[in-house]
């Protein structure tokens, strides 16, 4: 270590004590190998114990470390000290959600949309298991692949203003999972899943700004997702009520 | 099994600026591609107005063809026609984000998609313009 320490502006909020958050510096030595996690770590461990985050794996699988890290959604693990240095770095919740402690804030609301798109493959009729696998060619799988790899981290809702003003907005990473289920050639609940993803709070709600696939950590394309949807409930629309047949 | 919930009363609940569009370049150029339409909308009432004057008649379809002229309504066409620009370059990027089109098994990348647009565009544009240009000569 050379002596060289970097300084963390970060968001403290004790409910009860607080009337509204505040911010608080805490040096911490600079690695160039460090991560912001690793400094909360340091800070927690050295500096002040009573400082609250969530995090778990260290590595960009979990999504639990999202922070805003000077105003930009970040997973804390995957943001490097040397990136900022010797500039301030400004550590924050995620915007768009309500604060329960420091850099804690409450995801209630996120799984509650998540579980209502049914992020599971729904089949109307099961196989039986001496029947084999459900099979899938590579271009099917191909074709949900990408939105799989959400880690509910949540950046893309702390990015997206229309969650900031419409709370009650579905948001990007529900749909983009609503909609890898309806893609995959498995799944057979796309029509259980159209209430939610077709209505007002849903899909329409989302004006394409398009933050959400800029801040992704997994490059999953949740504006993408939400406007490809557009376009399939809209053909699905329009078959149910040109085509007698079209409901099928 | 029903998961714990934080105490709502405990809970800060943070507001948004109204300025939250001027908080970055992206949010910026969204809220601009967003007002764009305001512009495009009043040109179109402008030239379906234009178009009723002309079912009235030569004198009246003139008179209305000077107030045109006036420099208010060449700087708002100006403005318009710039929105209109931004607005049709925008579009036709989100449009190879919305629409991906493969070439066998592979995706063509979203940028030739949009460059690929924006040719079309440009020499639809073109052709209009030579279509206009040949009516009046």
């Amino acid at each position: 270590m050379n002596g060289a320490t970097a300084t963390l502006n970060v968001t403290r909020y004790s409910p009860g004590q607080d009337q509204i958050p505040r911010s608080q510096s805490y040096s911490v030595p600079y690695q160039r190998d460090w991560v912001i996690l690793d400094a909360l770590n340091y800070i927690k461990d050295h500096i002040d114990g009573t400082l609250s985050y969530r995090w778990s794996c260290r590595m960009g699988v979990c999504g639990s470390c999202g922070m805003m890290v000077n105003g930009v959604p970040k997973l804390t693990c995957a943001a490097f000290l040397r990136d900022f240095y010797p500039q301030e770095i400004r550590v924050e919740p995620l915007v768009n959600f309500p604060i329960i402690r420091d850099l804690v804030i409450d995801m209630s609301d996120f799984l509650d949309k998540l579980k209502s798109v049914k992020p599971w493959i729904i089949r109307k009729t099961e196989k039986q298991i001496s029947e084999g696998e459900y099979l899938q060619t590579p271009e099917e799988l191909s074709a949900y692949q990408q939105f799989t790899q959400c880690i509910n981290c949540m950046l893309c809702y702390a990015a997206c203003p229309v969650y900031g003003m419409e709370p009650g907005f579905l948001g990007p990473a529900a749909i983009a999972l609503g909609y890898r289920y309806n893609q995959d050639s498995r799944d057979q609940g796309k029509e259980s899943r159209q209430a939610v993803l077709g209505s007002h709070e849903g899909i329409w709600q989302c004006t394409f700004v398009g933050e959400c696939t800029e801040v992704c950590p997994k490059e999953v394309d949740p504006a993408a997702a939400i406007q490809r949807s557009k376009v399939e409930i809209t053909k699905d629309w329009f078959k149910s009520v040109l085509l007698p047949w079209g409901q099928k | 099994m029903i998961s714990p919930r934080p105490d709502k009363s405990m809970l800060y609940y943070p507001k948004m600026p109204a300025t939250w569009w001027l908080r970055k370049r992206s949010y910026f150029l969204f809220m601009l591609r967003e007002l764009s339409s305001v512009f495009i909308a009043i040109f179109l009432v402008v030239l379906l107005v234009q178009i009723y004057q002309l079912s009235e008649g030569p004198k009246s379809y003139t008179a209305f063809a000077q107030r045109l002229g006036s420099p208010g309504w060449i700087i708002f066409h100006a403005i318009a026609l710039l929105f209109a620009i931004y607005h049709s370059i925008t579009w036709f990027f989100s449009t190879a984000v919305v629409l991906p089109l493969r070439l066998g098994k592979r995706e063509i990348p979203r940028n030739l998609v949009a460059a690929l647009n924006i040719g079309a565009w440009i020499v639809v544009s073109l052709v209009i313009l030579y279509l206009f240009l040949s009516l009046k000569g």
